[in-house]
């Protein structure tokens, strides 16, 4: 029998269609991959899955019933469970206690009640945690494990694990497969959300692949491999802006070399990243998101210092710099959220004004008359739908990353930081982006593109290098670089 | 049956323009219910608050001296909370101020009013500011959350300054806690005769609209205005965040010191433990009120004077307690609070 | 000297009182995310509906059970503006003390008038558990308030750590989203915390007219509030802790306070501004406290 079935579900948000007639089955008994890269819809799918979205259209049918879930409650109420990323835990409560959270019965709670409980749990499913320990004492690892635990502990028959392995380290990832490999085999069903082909060939039964909100293909484990899988999560007609030919690089200018970054615990969010850009050379970072770009942009437009390793601008050290002495050294930056890099409550020309205040300064009082001037010209130039007194938050978000590329670019930089430009932008303001960072590249700027769609950096970059937890996995030249041979390399594959 | 729901959305402009009008409007029917109570009629009541102060010269003159430090306290909130820092602390920074000038006015007994009211008013600022500092250093360097600390360096001036008044500071023949009397060249002066409106009106009009050109015209303006709607968008810019508050802070606290200077040099010429009527609390009203905006605060400030004045007028001539005023602003502040949150919502049938 | 120190354990006995109801009222309303700088204004409150409620009903249980209500009503318009509307909690919970206070003095003018003579009522008499004894009698007369405050120490630390309801409370402070996640209303609850809070912190105002003073004045608690914020810092947001520090404020005070009467010349404004000075030292020593509820001061919004 059928666990799940998804019928021709239909969700969209403003002008995105993420899900578009998805037909999505999951059987009894087995764990079944839903691959994808990067908003093709996957987490879109299993939120409707588990009440915290409302499809647009479609049916949905638990163990053969048809169900209306409209809340995580209800979802819970019909056997489902779902385990993110974030984790919803409490740090400071124990285990147990987190477990029992909004499931208990009575008013008061005996600890030793809820622990033996929770222990017996424990002991039931497999799933090794000390219910007494505090959840803030806790690694990730364990920490995923009370999530898991707390779901089974819910009854869930169906569990929904979004990118699992994104935050664990190797270990850790072995101990989840065992543990899901062994609650399948004692009826449980999952549903596994992974971009990473080694983990869905490890361990998933049968695989159904999305790109761009649509079910391209559903596939058994044992007929398919990873190649054939990359091809399907990324083969895409190609579209219109690319780079016109390779062209002879000049002389180095930008270098980065041993950069780590430790976050909390001494993890290694950044581990050894080096490379180089020269003049008139983009450089694309490809990789799957949560594996080290966000970090790595930081690092770049100065809001982090780097733990060890050393950032030179044309053989000067800019490592330890603040964000606004970066940019004057000639460092251009866009942020990888473009909400980050600008202040909405201010005016677009004020927006625009406010890296670069000196030049906007006559006598120790704003310029106002050149600050509207310039932005005047920018929005011209850009092409912004805005005025330059309107307020910036109430911009599109395409007219908003043309703001803050504008104001990246008005110092003429050397070197261009450009993070995620073109997310969730419109294909007109996406293609207007792209061609302003290909004008920069042929200006003999070097752009170093951070971008998550890998279209995009294959379209654009001279050179590809791709980053995989925190390390850089390979650099390849735009002409040895092949969707599947990227896609490889971003998926961990070897 | 209809599901009504709310669902956010961005205020349009004129809302926000709307906004002290309706709170006003919205601020007396409640408290009217307090006017019934006390057997009065609340038109009576409320034409007794609002008209009559300025229908007579004197009353209209006394509107404008209750606002005068309020405009002080209002621009110091107003200059802290634009650049993001929640300064709770105008009340002791106000104290400060009056401190540094009582010394000044009991001390220099014969310096010219053209050299002791510029000391004076420097010295306030200087000790508005030193009683910032350790909050805005704890601030910036530790994180520590500064309302708290603000909040508590208010309790612990009023002790230093209670230490002051019975100890150096007592007046030695009558025994009361109060400091010397200001010699006459250091008290300001009344700017019309019979009236106790004197030049700290004017100070305070000069410092809106300096206050208005630093927001509004130079980099350090735009810079604190940044700060204070995003901290990572300011950042990211290059600005420096913590340099931008501290700046704010310590402004704000020299601010809320000229207050202090203005009410003991203006009005009282004495230090007393009851020289602020609660001026730098009244002073988040003002500046809640005002919007962030200097001029909007100064327009406040005088309302907030006239229902000082007109409380005393309703309590004269109607009998109602005269805190009644007190709960007027209250009121006022808690009501726009509300609606400043309310107008990002509408209702929408589910 | 023995005598000294009986009378200096109780007297501090009787100082702490109101600072335990106080903080344990604000020590609910932290737990569960919400910073109550409302505290000072609630405890005036308080003060006043407690005197008034006793003096016009004649009964001093009523005019405390009216305190309890008003404060729990003070708690209640606090939950509106913080929690359901998202209202920064530092200026709501300030604006909150500004309207109760003037509340408390308009009521108060307005029931009372302007007297010469300070209305008063006969407060409370001290419950003496051990008549027989030189040593516990003085020490342990005390109001009956004062047995329920140490009595309420343990009841709050049973309910935080050991109901369904305080494990609510403790998880919505900590992480709101978790706590919505597992189906709990993070709303309802603050609202309810919020509520017993302010409760609590107007009985610990009212312990101050109707038992104490047996009059309302306008110094009446002076800063009490403030002081309550620093205690939770200090108490490491754990009832038992409350205890400790209260005994501590109430002993350096009751101690000031003999010593000046005895004549010896002391700074006591020192002494009087040693807690807020202590708090913003222990703020600094502790910088980005960890003890502190991690939801603390964010104003929950459901997406």
């Amino acid at each position: 029998m059928l666990a799940v079935e998804m019928k021709d579900i239909t969700k969209t948000f403003g002008m995105v269609k993420a899900n578009q007639h998805v037909h999505f089955c999951l059987e009894e008994g087995e764990i079944h991959a839903l691959l994808g890269e990067n908003g093709a819809g996957k987490t879109t799918l299993m939120r409707i899955l588990y009440g915290l979205y409302k499809a647009d259209s479609g049916e949905i049918f638990v163990n053969g019933k048809k169900v209306d879930i409209h809340s995580p409650k209800e979802a819970i109420a019909a056997g489902i469970g779902m385990v993110t990323q974030h984790f919803t835990l409490v740090p400071t409560l124990t285990v147990a206690e987190n477990i029992v959270l909004g499931y208990t019965d009575g008013i008061t709670v005996s600890q030793k009640d809820i622990e033996k409980k929770v222990a017996e749990a424990s002991q039931k499913y497999g799933i090794l945690v000390d219910p007494s320990a505090y959840v803030k004492d806790l690694s990730v690892g364990e920490r995923q494990r009370v999530e898991i635990l707390k779901a089974l502990y819910r009854n869930a028959r169906i569990l929904i694990m979004d990118e699992p392995t994104a935050v664990l380290v190797p270990q850790e990832v072995d101990v989840l497969f065992e543990s899901l490999l062994r609650l399948v085999k004692a009826g449980l069903s999952v549903i596994f959300i992974s971009h990473k082909l080694v983990e869905v060939m490890a361990v998933c039964d049968r695989i159904t692949v999305l790109r761009d909100g649509v079910v391209t293909s559903t596939v058994n484990k044992s007929e398919t491999t990873q190649i054939e899988l990359a091809k399907m999560m990324v083969g895409r007609e190609t579209f219109g802006v690319t780079r016109q030919s390779t062209r002879k690089t000049g002389k180095t200018i930008y270098e980065l070399s041993g950069i780590t970054l430790e976050g909390k615990h001494g993890r290694k969010l950044l581990n050894d990243v080096s490379f180089s850009v020269s003049e008139g050379e983009i450089l694309g970072i490809a990789g799957v998101s949560g594996n080290g770009q966000g970090e790595l942009t930081e690092v770049l437009t100065g809001l982090m210092t780097p733990n060890q390793g050393s950032i030179k601008l044309m053989g000067k050290e800019i490592t330890h710099l603040t964000p606004g002495q970066i940019s004057e050294a000639g460092v251009g930056r866009t942020p990888q959220d473009r909400h980050q890099g600008i202040v909405g409550d201010l005016s677009v020309a004020e927006n625009l004004a406010l890296e670069n205040l000196p030049v906007y300064t006559k006598n120790g009082m704003l310029d106002h008359k050149k600050i509207i001037q310039d932005a005047q010209q920018k929005i011209e130039e850009f092409q912004i739908k805005a005025s330059p007194n309107d307020q910036l938050r109430t911009l599109s978000g395409g007219n908003m990353q043309k703001v803050v590329l504008a104001r990246a670019l008005s110092r003429k930089p050397k070197v261009l930081v450009a993070s995620q430009p073109t997310r969730g932008l419109d294909v007109g303001a996406t293609e207007y982006v792209r061609k302003r960072l290909l004008e920069e590249r042929d200006r003999g700027t070097a752009v170093i593109l951070l971008s998550e769609d890998l279209d995009e950096v294959l379209a654009l970059s001279d050179r590809i290098a791709v980053i995989y937890e925190g390390c850089i996995k390979g650099i390849v030249p735009s002409n040895e670089a092949t969707p599947e041979k990227i896609g490889l390399l971003m998926a961990g594959a070897c | 049956m209809i599901k009504l729901k709310l669902e956010r959305t961005p205020a349009p402009m004129w809302s926000k323009a709307l906004i002290p009008i309706v709170a006003v409007v919205v601020t007396f029917i409640i408290t009217s219910l307090l006017i019934i109570l006390a057997d009065a009629n609340p038109f009576t009541a409320y034409y007794n608050f609002i008209v009559v102060p300025l229908s007579s010269k004197f009353s209209a003159l006394e509107v404008l001296v209750k606002a005068t430090p309020l405009i002080f306290t209002g621009l110091a909130v107003t200059f802290a909370f634009a650049s993001g820092y929640y300064n709770i602390g105008a009340e002791g920074q106000l104290y400060a101020g009056a401190v540094a000038a009582a010394w000044v006015g009991a001390t220099f007994t014969n310096l010219p009013a053209i050299a002791a009211v510029p000391l004076e008013l420097v010295l306030g600022f200087i000790a508005g500011m030193l009683w910032a500092l350790i909050p805005a250093l704890l601030k910036i360097k530790l994180k520590v959350d500064e309302v708290v600390t603000t909040l508590l360096m208010n309790s612990i001036i009023m002790y230093f300054i209670s230490a002051l008044l019975n100890g150096p500071w007592r007046d030695p023949e009558t025994g009361w806690p109060k400091s010397p009397e200001f010699f006459e060249a250091a008290r300001f002066a009344q700017l019309i005769p019979k009236s106790r409106l004197h030049i700290g009106f004017i100070i305070a009009m000069v410092l809106v609209l300096i206050v208005y050109v630093v927001l509004k015209k130079t980099p350090l303006g735009l810079q604190m205005r940044a700060v204070g709607a995003s901290k990572v968008g300011a950042q990211f810019a290059g600005i420096n965040v913590n340099r931008t508050m501290l700046i704010a802070a310590l402004v704000s606290g020299g601010i809320a010191g000229l207050a202090g200077v203005s009410e003991i040099a203006g009005i009282h010429y004495h230090l007393i433990s009851e020289l602020s009527g609660s001026y730098g609390y009244t002073g988040i009203i003002v500046a809640t009120l005002g919007g962030l905006n200097p001029i909007g605060s100064t327009i406040a400030a005088l309302f907030i004077g006239l229902i000082d004045t007109g409380s005393q007028t309703v309590s004269r001539v109607l009998g109602v307690p005269v805190y009644l005023g007190d709960v007027v602003q209250s009121t006022l502040l808690l009501v726009t609070l509300g609606m400043l949150l309310l107008q990002n919502y509408r209702i929408k049938r589910q | 000297m023995g005598d000294f120190v009986i009378d200096l354990i109780a007297a501090t006995l009787r100082i702490a009182t109101p600072l335990i109801f106080a903080t344990l009222g604000e020590l609910f309303c932290e737990r569960a995310g919400v910073l109550n700088l409302g505290i000072e204004g609630t405890m005036f409150w308080g003060a006043f509906v407690g005197f008034a409620g006793a003096s016009l009903t004649g009964s001093l249980w009523l005019g405390i059970l009216l305190a309890l209500i008003g404060g729990m009503l003070s708690g209640f318009l606090m939950s509106i503006l913080s929690v359901r509307l998202g209202v920064n909690q530092h200026v709501s919970g300030l604006g909150i003390t500004l309207l109760m206070t003037a509340l408390s003095l308009f009521g108060f003018r307005l029931i009372f008038g302007e007297n010469r003579v300070l209305p008063s009522i006969a407060p409370f008499q001290q419950l003496n558990l051990f008549p027989n004894s030189a040593i516990l009698g003085p020490i342990f007369s005390q109001y009956t308030l004062t047995y329920i405050a140490i009595f309420l120490i343990p009841v709050v630390s049973w309910i935080l750590y050991r109901t369904t309801f305080g494990l609510n409370i403790r998880s919505v402070g900590d992480n709101p989203e978790a706590t919505d996640a597992a189906g709990i209303n993070v709303y309802r609850l603050r609202t309810i915390a919020l509520v017993i809070g302010g409760g609590l912190m107007a009985v610990g105002g009212a312990y101050l007219s109707v038992a104490q003073l047996g009059s309302f004045t306008f110094g009446i608690v002076a800063g009490r509030g403030w002081v309550c914020i620093a205690l939770i810092i200090f108490a490491n947001w754990q009832p038992l802790k409350v205890l400790w520090g209260s005994l501590l404020f109430g002993g350096v005070q009751a101690l000031q306070s003999r010593l000046q009467l005895t004549g010896i010349k002391l700074p006591y404004e020192l002494f009087l501004s040693l807690p807020y000075i202590v708090t913003i030292l222990a703020l600094t020593l502790a910088g980005r406290n960890v003890s502190a509820p991690a939801a603390l001061l964010k104003p929950y919004k459901r997406e």
